[in-house]
């Protein structure tokens, strides 16, 4: 019988466990990873929210215990940047799947790393639709079968940290399931860095990707990533695409400094209009 | 039921000023002279060239039908505008044109004509762009539905800080001309 | 509570509609707005981003409408009052995320300038067509409040009171004016801020440890808490139960999605501000709002002069719909007439209501310009033959 309290229970709801991932679904991997960074960094978990979208990544927001804001389907970036803009002292945390933030929410992404928006992204990527049934996504690598690429996908997938580095994220980084103690380092940086930055977490679906594509079982997954991941700190993220079962180019590929976008509204505000500004929450608007 | 209803369009192209002159025309009316004053503008997507009107209605009483069809008062800045909006100016209306700018077929019906070079006076203050102030000053002087004090508190209202002066001698101008045009004619 | 001074523009002004219900919004405390330009609404986020530095709050300029909306209902979460403005294809992108804010029970306010439809229709003339997409555009069963200005004096305080009822109701609140409200210039009347009544965010005396974010109070409403205060809430737009959790079963969907049509039903009473006139003793009523209503003025004026005994009913609250006002009406007048410019939107309602005890005349416009008020005219004349 367990009668110790495991270390992450403050972070997580008790109460919903279990959890709906299946077993050897890498997602679990990257929650893990994240209340472990939050831990690590002591921040209280009242200053910290968590917005995710829909789809299996989508459920996050459920489980951890800290405010949390399930919302509708590719829609957690522009949710996030009102409320991070309302609650500018909290770290807003987006984690959603791959379809939520790059097929239906893709413009949203763009548009917040352009702005370079203060929040944290983080994208567990498993290359398809897993809680639809297994469909295909944008980052469906090229000739692997979904349910709706049947004869194997012809569509160019995304490079996410590509992607994300060309639309101005400020820092950007991709791991594997595998890279648990990289991810959290990760997205210890990450936590603390101001302005828009990402974290590509590669974690196949187990279930619905591996099985259509005869990949093995999920340890099988893992042997995977062990043989074929390159870490390539700083390496140019364009070269980090991702073809099937190919190599994985996986590591920090941005870390720079750049106003962010709650820096850059006071300077320019306060340029404009001087005295006349006031921020929001600087006078008695503080909420 | 609307009492003493006067109908005004304000018509000219795009980046003349027109929607600014109707502007300041409702804002003396309704806020100097304590009248009801209506202003609606009908828009193209161009924000420069074609076309463009605004279209006023001040009563003594709320407005209650807001657009203008058959205008007592018409005043067209361009020759399109002339061509365009000339026909709907009531028997026995006034128009105003910009000298210039528009060339006007006979008065008929009773129409009286007045004709102002808002543009050239414009030219002689050094702003061009005031023409549509100018204009403004012509229009309180022969058209009597706004008080001349009026639009002179709401032109200090309305236009950009820093421009007040230039814009107000651009109001006497056309008033001027509009006062010496009345009483003696062309 | 009273209005914050900070953002209540005192004084006599020159405004359009558009300009007004952005200075509303203000002196009803709105510190956040998150918008998409689109015309005839444009002029709204226009006013904010010039305005709102100076009054301590934040405008952003969104990608696109969808996430127009779900930043008012992040930052609504933040606690701060939020609003953004649309028209036309806006107000149909923003459906998805209306319905999120009705589920998850956010104060909001979404203004909706009405321009000719469908698709890009009329994007600078007016229209009415879209009264029933504001009650029924996002999938499932919910209901919201709307509210209908007819001037843009009106377009100042209907703003106060969309923000009044959002808080007080938990739920999206819209504004739906129409082009002709919102391009037209007239004076409008700021009063002193101590004369403006707000109703305050309900938020929870509840400790973290106690607090249930989904507990009805009496009116049905649940109170709220801000975000960063340590409640650690959860909050889904699945079918949750009172602690915020999803739950997929039939029990649960027809206990929350009947509260949430139930705090607007069983409140409307509260909520529904209508103005009447001579209704007692009329033989016809003339029901109309926004621009419709004023243009309906000077045709029931001229068949007053005609000897006609016509009422009017004007819908400053669309939804929820005035059923109980029009049911009472119903047996003691020989028609209702209904301008409005679509093919007959609200003229349903006054139908439904009417249950064949008094005629209903629909006088329909297409929209691109108001109605001609002979044609209202000879409604009244006709269906009292």
């Amino acid at each position: 019988m367990i009668t110790k309290e495991h270390p992450m229970t403050p972070l997580l709801r008790m109460d919903r466990i279990p959890h709906i991932w299946c077993p050897t679904c890498g997602i679990g991997t990257a929650v893990s990873c994240f209340a472990a960074a939050l831990k690590q960094n002591e921040i209280p978990l009242e200053k910290v929210a968590i917005v995710s979208g829909i789809g299996c990544t989508g459920r996050v927001a459920g489980y951890m215990k800290v405010d949390s804001f399930h919302t509708t389907h590719g829609r957690a970036i522009p949710f996030a940047t009102g409320l991070k803009l309302a609650r500018p002292e909290m770290k807003i945390v987006v984690f959603s799947g791959d379809g939520d933030l790059f097929a239906i929410g893709g413009n949203h992404f763009i548009h917040a790393a352009r702005r370079n928006m203060d929040l944290t992204v983080i994208c567990v990527n498993n290359f398809i639709y897993g809680m639809t049934g297994g469909q295909l996504a944008p980052t469906t690598p090229l000739s692997a079968k979904s349910t709706t690429s049947p004869y194997g996908n012809y569509e160019h997938p995304f490079n996410l940290p590509h992607l994300a580095a060309s639309c101005g994220a400020t820092y950007v980084a991709r791991w594997t399931a595998l890279h648990i103690r990289r991810l959290t380092n990760s997205m210890s940086e990450a936590l603390n860095k101001k302005g828009f930055s990402f974290i590509e977490v590669i974690a196949p679906c187990s279930t619905v990707y591996a099985r259509r594509n005869r990949l093995g079982s999920g340890l099988d997954l893992m042997k995977f990533y062990h043989d074929n991941c390159e870490i390539k700190n700083g390496a140019n993220p364009e070269e980090a695409d991702i073809g099937f079962q190919s190599k994985i180019i996986v590591g920090k590929f941005v870390d720079k400094e750049k106003p962010s976008f709650i820096d850059n509204m006071h300077v320019g505000l306060k340029r404009a209009l001087g005295d006349k500004y006031i921020p929001y929450g600087g006078d008695d608007g503080a909420k | 039921m609307e009492q003493s209803r006067t109908e005004i369009k304000i018509t000219g192209f795009g980046g003349q000023g027109v929607i600014l002159a109707a502007y300041i025309i409702g804002k003396a009316a309704a806020l100097f002279d304590k009248k009801e004053a209506t202003l609606t503008q009908s828009f193209g997507p161009e924000a420069r060239g074609g076309a463009c009107s605004a279209q006023m209605v001040i009563s003594n009483s709320k407005v209650l039908y807001p657009y203008v069809k058959r205008p007592q008062i018409l005043v067209c800045l361009s020759q399109e505008a002339y061509n365009k909006f000339e026909p709907e100016l009531i028997s026995g209306g006034l128009l105003i044109i910009e000298k210039d700018l528009v060339k006007p077929k006979p008065a008929e019906n009773g129409i009286q004509l007045l004709a102002i070079p808002a543009t050239r006076i414009a030219e002689e203050l050094g702003r061009r762009m005031v023409l549509n102030i100018v204009t403004v000053g012509f229009f309180t002087a022969v058209a009597d539905v706004v008080g001349e004090e009026a639009v002179r508190g709401a032109i200090k209202d309305s236009v950009p800080k820093g421009t007040e002066d230039l814009n107000l001698k651009a109001f006497e101008r056309g008033f001027q001309y509009g006062k010496n045009l009345r009483e003696h004619g062309e | 509570m009273k209005a914050d001074p900070k953002g209540v523009l005192t004084g006599e002004h020159y405004l359009d509609g558009d300009f007004a219900c952005a200075e509303g919004a203000l002196a009803a405390g709105c510190r956040f707005f998150a918008g998409y330009p689109i015309t005839p609404s444009t002029e709204v986020a226009e006013r904010f981003s010039e305005r709102i530095p100076e009054v301590g709050g934040i405008f952003i300029q969104m990608e696109d409408e969808m996430a127009s909306m779900n930043a008012i209902l992040g930052a609504s979460w933040g606690g701060v009052k939020t609003m953004t403005s649309t028209s036309g294809p806006g107000f149909s992108l923003m459906m998805e995320n209306i319905g999120l804010g009705a589920m998850m029970e956010v104060p909001c306010v979404v203004v909706n300038v009405q321009r000719g439809g469908p698709s890009t229709g009329l994007p600078t003339m007016v229209g009415q067509a879209d009264m029933m997409q504001a009650r029924w555009g996002s999938h499932g069963d919910y209901e919201i409040i709307a509210l209908s200005p007819n001037s843009p004096q009106e377009c100042f305080y209907v703003a106060i009171e969309a923000f009044n009822l959002a808080e007080k109701y938990r739920v999206p609140v819209f504004i739906m004016m129409d082009e002709c409200v919102g391009h037209m210039t007239e004076k409008v009347i700021i009063p002193p801020a101590e004369e403006i009544e707000l109703y305050p965010r309900r938020l929870t005396n509840s400790p973290p440890a106690e607090y249930l974010p989904y507990m009805p109070e009496d009116d049905l409403v649940p109170s709220m808490i801000i975000a960063g205060q340590g409640y650690k809430i959860h909050t889904t737009g699945l079918t949750h139960d009172e602690r915020g959790y999803p739950v997929m079963t039939a029990e649960a969907q027809e206990k929350l999605v009947h509260r949430l049509i139930n705090k607007i039903r069983l409140n409307a009473d509260h909520i529904i501000h209508i103005e009447e006139e001579d209704t007692e003793g009329a033989e016809v009523v003339v029901v109309s709002y926004g621009i419709s209503s004023r243009v309906a003025l000077a045709a029931i004026d001229e068949a007053r002069a005609a000897g006609i005994r016509v009422g009017r009913l004007r819908l400053i609250t669309v939804w929820p719909f005035p059923e109980k006002r029009i049911r009472e009406l119903a047996p003691k007048v020989k028609a209702f007439v209904v301008p409005e410019i679509n093919y007959g939107q609200m003229v349903l309602e006054v139908e439904r209501c009417a249950a064949g005890q008094a005629k209903t005349i629909l006088v329909s416009h297409g929209g691109g310009d108001v109605h001609n008020p002979q044609d209202i005219l000879e409604a009244i004349k006709e269906s009292i033959k």
